[in-house]
Order: structure tokens, then C-alpha cells, then sequence
């Protein structure tokens, strides 16, 4: 080992992996910030393609909160190798789709390997023992330690003074009387640290920054999953799911309608994968179509589609089938009136 | 010129791991440009340099949503 040890941290954008990072680091140890991208993650995607969000501040929070500690973050794309967690978790989903026990073990998992790649020495984790249900309870930490094979190379600097000492804290790389023993639900000891520590907080979404705990996603991607008779999907399904209104009318056929002009212009660019229909006597949106369909089916979904267009109270409203191949052809169907529309349609509204 | 990376149509953070993994095959000095259409990326990829000790020599906002970002390779 050199002379001054060093760690990797799981840096998530949230306020107790900044806290644990940090805590380490002001003890003098090398910091390195490790960042997974799963493609579930909720900052950024639907504030780049929704116009009304425009005005929001576009970042990265993992990497905000590497520059404010000062330190290098590696984030990794990890979106195939995630799936199996999703699709198959050993310990299973919490209130949702949120296999969290499961993802924390493939987190720390992938921070060995990389520790071991780059010849760190331990691994920090925000982790706070009892704040959250499925993943953080006091029975469940050991699981991850063993079944990532970090064993005592794990240390949660926030949480460390409840635990047995670990690796870092044997040898004196870090002095335990000067990390923490929080211990439940409460953010507030969080924010008081912060403060001593000089750093900025913020507000934190609630559910975490993970699309795999809200209802609506997980609805659609239920839906996804029961459709197509696997939980199979690819990184376009991920994010089609977080744009546009989702409908199924039948259970062969659903329709991904966008609901502004940042959606339209974000569905055009999936035409080569879809067939879409788009409204041409009146403004209107663009919807792609994902299934399959008799003619009366594409009626039904083109009245669909002219409901939503400035022609909704038109007597007839044209609209454009394009095909993959960019072939098209013409309808003209009167609008389906809103109350028509059966609320059971609606997928994750 | 230096050498070209299309992130067009693709959506923060992955313009940074691209940027990321094209970097490691470079040299102290190099530079690359990174085309991007996120505005997102304009915020993610400079801040992403910063903590890795990269410059960000200029960055052109273009018309039609596409930008380009030219690096240079920092010796860290």
C-alpha cells in the first residue's frame, strides 16, 4: 500500500454518499467517486425532452457533487449488465419494481472489481442503518458484504460506530471516533452534518432518483413486461416509458402519444422503429404505435390520436400512418370524444 | 483537427461515458470535440472535465440543438 490509502466511494448524487465520501476524505484518504448508470435514473432524461422543463437546472447530480468534494468520479454504463438484477433479484422487489437489496449487492459488487482493477484500498458507502425498508436494515448489511465479496473492505462511514470496525478502521487508515452512528429514518442528523462539514444540501426527490420506485413508471412497465409475455426490454424502452401519455386501448396495441412539442420531436426520432400516426388537418401530436393491428384497430387509434389534436372538436380530423420504411398513408376519422376514452386505457397515469 | 465524438440524440449522462471512454485512449494534450443535441450534456460534460482535470477550449452552441464541445486532454 502507498503511503496514504485510498478509497473508492458509491457517489449516487444524493446527500449521504456526498457525507460518507466526504468523511473519509477529510481524514486524508485518496478519493475516487464510482457512479452507475442503470438507465432508471430520474434526473435528466424527461427535463432534456419536455419543452416545459427547459428552464430547470440541467446536471448531473452525481457529478455536482464530485466537484464540490474535489474528487475524479468514473461513472459506468451498466445498463445490460443491470438487467438480470430487475428482471430476476435474489432477495426481491420492494414496494414497487425497486429490487433494492439486490442492486445495492451488484453496486458494491462492481466497486470491488474496480477496486481491485485500480488497486484501492476500501470501498465507503452512504448507507445509514435503518433508512431504507429493503435494503438498509441492520440483518440486511452483512448480506452485502458477503455476497459482494468485500467483506470488511466495506466501510459506511455514516453508520460505522453501530458496526463492527472494519478493515480501514483496524489499520488506522481512518479513526473511527471521528465517523458517525446514525441510525433510521430521519434526514435531519444528515442536514445538521452537512452543515458542520460546510457543505450545500438540496432537496432530494422523494423515493430516491430512481425510476424503479415511482407507481406510474413501474405501471408502464408492468405493462410492458405483461405485454409482451417477458420482462424482456432495451435501453429505448426505458426510455420511452418516461415520455408521452401511454395507452392501451386493446391488449395487443398500444400508443405512446406525446403530450408537448419536446415529446413530439423526441418520438419523431423512434419512427424508424415504430409506425406512427401524426394529425395533418389540425396541430396535433405525434404517436407511435406498438403492436400490432386490424384496420379497425388503427381506426380506433386514430380517433384516439385526433382527440388530442387542436381538431378535437373537429367533425373530421386527417392523419398520416407512417410506416418504418417511411411509407405513408392517409385516414380521416372523427375524434374520440374525452369521455369516451376509458380511464383502464390510461397505463401509469 | 482534433478528432470527433457523435453524441447527437443522446441523453446525459451518456455523452459524458462516451466522452469518458474516449479519453482514456488519449494523450496528455490531445484534444477531442464531443457533438452533442442534450443541452444537458453542455453542463455535464465541462463539469465532468473539471473533476478529471481536462480543459474545455471552447464550446459552440450551434443552430438546430447541435453543440460542439472541444477538449484538451489534461496530464493528471
Amino acid at each position: 500500500m502507498s503511503d496514504r490509502p485510498k478509497a473508492v466511494a458509491l457517489i449516487s448524487g444524493g446527500l449521504d454518499s456526498m457525507l460518507a465520501a466526504r468523511l473519509v476524505q477529510e481524514q486524508g484518504v485518496h478519493v475516487e467517486g464510482l457512479n452507475f448508470y442503470t438507465g432508471f435514473c430520474v434526473e435528466g432524461h424527461t427535463h432534456a425532452i419536455r419543452q416545459k422543463d427547459q428552464e430547470r437546472p440541467k446536471r448531473n447530480n452525481a457529478l455536482w457533487v464530485a466537484e464540490r468534494l474535489g474528487v475524479p468520479l468514473h461513472i459506468e454504463e451498466v445498463i445490460e449488465s443491470y438487467k438480470e438484477v430487475l428482471t430476476n433479484p435474489r432477495y426481491g422487489y420492494g414496494a414497487k419494481l425497486n429490487p433494492c437489496l439486490d442492486c445495492k449487492v451488484f453496486m458494491v459488487r462492481k466497486a470491488r472489481e474496480w477496486l481491485e482493477a485500480h488497486g484501492f484500498d476500501f470501498i465507503v458507502t452512504g448507507e445509514v442503518i435503518g433508512q431504507r425498508p429493503k435494503s438498509q436494515t441492520r440483518d440486511k448489511l452483512p448480506v452485502i458484504e458477503r455476497d459482494t465479496g468485500a467483506g470488511d473492505r466495506l466501510l459506511r462511514p455514516l453508520s460505522a460506530q453501530l458496526l463492527e470496525p472494519t478493515l480501514p478502521e483496524r489499520e488506522g487508515w481512518v479513526d473511527r471516533e471521528r465517523l458517525h452512528a446514525l441510525n433510521g429514518r430521519s434526514r435531519k442528523p444528515q442536514m445538521q452534518l452537512a452543515q458542520e462539514l460546510g457543505l450545500e444540501t438540496w432537496a432530494q426527490p422523494a423515493g430516491g432518483c430512481c425510476f424503479l420506485t415511482d407507481a406510474h413508471y413501474t405501471a408502464r412497465l408492468s405493462d410492458l413486461w405483461q405485454a409482451r409475455g417477458s420482462k424482456n426490454y432495451d435501453i429505448d424502452d426505458i426510455m420511452l416509458l418516461k415520455v408521452g401519455r401511454h395507452l392501451r386501448p386493446l391488449a395487443h396495441l398500444k400508443l405512446i402519444i406525446a403530450r408537448e412539442a419536446g415529446e413530439t420531436h423526441f418520438l419523431q426520432g423512434y419512427r424508424r422503429r415504430y409506425p406512427h400516426l401524426r394529425t395533418v388537418s389540425h396541430g396535433g401530436p405525434v404517436a407511435l404505435l406498438d403492436g400490432t393491428w386490424s384496420e379497425a384497430d388503427l381506426d380506433l387509434a386514430a380517433r384516439l390520436v385526433a382527440r388530442y389534436s387542436a381538431g378535437r372538436n373537429a367533425e373530421r380530423v386527417d392523419l398520416e400512418l407512417e410506416d418504418t420504411e417511411g411509407g405513408v398513408r392517409m385516414l380521416s376519422v372523427p375524434p374520440m370524444a374525452p369521455e369516451a376514452v376509458p380511464a383502464e386505457w390510461y397505463i401509469g397515469a | 483537427m482534433p478528432e470527433e465524438l457523435d453524441c447527437r440524440y443522446l441523453l446525459c449522462p451518456m455523452p459524458v461515458i462516451r466522452t469518458q471512454a474516449r479519453v482514456a485512449g488519449l494523450a496528455a494534450g490531445d484534444e477531442l470535440e464531443v457533438v452533442v443535441t442534450d443541452p444537458g450534456a453542455l453542463a455535464d460534460v465541462p463539469s465532468w472535465c473539471r473533476v478529471h482535470g481536462h480543459e474545455v477550449v471552447e464550446i459552440r452552441e450551434g443552430d438546430h440543438g447541435v453543440h460542439r464541445l472541444r477538449l484538451r486532454v489534461g496530464g493528471g
